[in-house]
């Protein structure tokens, strides 16, 4: 009776770990959380604030990840084309520093500053919010669309189709998204995948 | 075991010994302008796939089990779990498993990082690069769970397979692997 109990156990265990590497997170359609952390110039951001936003690109990404760093120039240009027409870009670095030096808030001024950052630049101290997003690696998109219920999970994934060479983009991914929003045209491709970096807990 | 464990550490810390003195030489090599010396170093030639090359290695129909990790030179848990995929290798040769590292470094870093981290941990494993930027397209193929972070490391023999996004230990990986070897 003891050898069952013991087997029932065990099975209970494996089942509960199992369950617990599902990821939970947000699918296209949820309402996202909004949060409040730390800025690079060292104020709190929430997207509340954003009183005139349509709704936002929000992206985790980092100092250190290769394809985060690739991915750099092509953020600020989202940001400096959508902000503008109502689409902000959040950029959220969700890795623990002490797992991850390189992306420690004083290493996030450095970068944001080098390479003239336009957009927030976040800290999810605590890391808090990047598990409840679901969000796994950098770099990683949530295009989000502000409705009467919150922030409307539009578009999860990669910013483009080529993590390499911006020049050989074939679908941009994350713009198509957005102007679909901004011309009240259904999303063609509201979820996609690419390579990144884990992020670090 | 916990021989093993210590084992793992020294090569662990060997491997960051390894690292460390692989810098030095980079930044002492830059003053030299011998061009001859380091043309005399013979770098491993690599094996590059598109996705579509790459597919042959992910399916069997022998009665080897393969442990397909998926990595990249700056991964930093990568790095790390990277002795316990050596050792598996090693410990279950003869036991009809193989170890498939698929190097997933950017094209630019192929000489400056990939090829000097393979020679310099004498990597034992074989080593194949996926260079295929529409990872989209791709990684929902390798598993629909997988979310495109690495380290990420897939277990098949003929009729069976199994996924993990996440880093391993010698331990926990040992334990995968006797599940389909028995």
């Amino acid at each position: 009776m003891n050898m069952i109990k013991g087997i029932l156990t065990i099975a209970a265990i494996v089942m509960l770990s199992a369950f617990t590497t599902v990821r939970n997170g947000y699918k296209v359609g949820d309402i996202a959380t909004d949060f409040n952390l730390k800025n690079i110039d060292g104020a709190q951001v929430s997207l509340a604030d954003y009183k005139d936003a349509k709704g936002f690109i929000v992206i985790f990404t980092c100092n250190t990840c290769p394809y985060a760093i690739s991915y750099e120039d092509r953020i600020i240009a989202l940001n400096k084309k959508y902000a503008a027409q109502g689409y902000p870009v959040i950029a959220i670095m969700p890795n623990n520093p002490n797992m991850q030096p390189g992306d420690n808030f004083e290493a996030m001024q450095r970068r944001a500053q080098n390479k003239g950052f336009t957009f927030p630049y976040l800290i999810d101290e605590g890391q808090k919010i990047y598990p409840q997003y679901g969000a796994t690696k950098t770099p990683q998109v949530y295009v989000l669309q502000k409705t009467s219920n919150g922030n409307q999970v539009k578009y999860i994934g990669a910013i483009d189709d080529n993590y390499q060479d911006a020049t050989a983009v074939q679908t941009k991914y994350v713009e198509n998204a957005v102007e679909s929003l901004l011309a009240g045209q259904p999303i063609k491709t509201i979820q996609t995948r690419a390579i990144g970096c884990s992020i670090k807990s | 075991m916990d021989a093993y464990f210590y084992t793992m550490r020294i090569m662990y810390v060997l491997v960051l010994i390894l690292m460390v003195s692989c810098k030095n030489e980079t930044s002492g090599n830059a003053k030299v302008t011998d061009e001859g010396e380091k043309e005399a170093v013979v770098m491993p030639t690599l094996e590059v796939y598109d996705f579509e090359g790459l597919k042959p290695f992910l399916k069997t129909s022998s009665e080897t089990v393969y442990v397909v990790n998926f990595w990249a030179t700056w991964c930093a848990p990568c790095i790390k779990e990277m002795p316990y995929f050596e050792a598996l290798n090693t410990n279950y040769k003869d036991k009809n498993v193989e170890v498939l590292l698929v190097s997933l470094d950017f094209p630019k870093k192929y000489d400056s990082h990939l090829k000097p981290f393979i020679k310099k941990n004498k990597l034992k494993s074989r080593v194949v690069v996926l260079n295929d930027p529409d990872s989209n397209t791709w990684i929902p193929e390798i598993n629909p769970d997988w979310s495109g972070a690495i380290p990420a490391t897939l277990i098949f023999s003929k009729d069976k397979r199994a996924f993990y996004e996440q880093p391993f230990t010698y331990e926990e990986l040992e334990t995968e692997l006797q599940k389909f070897i028995n």
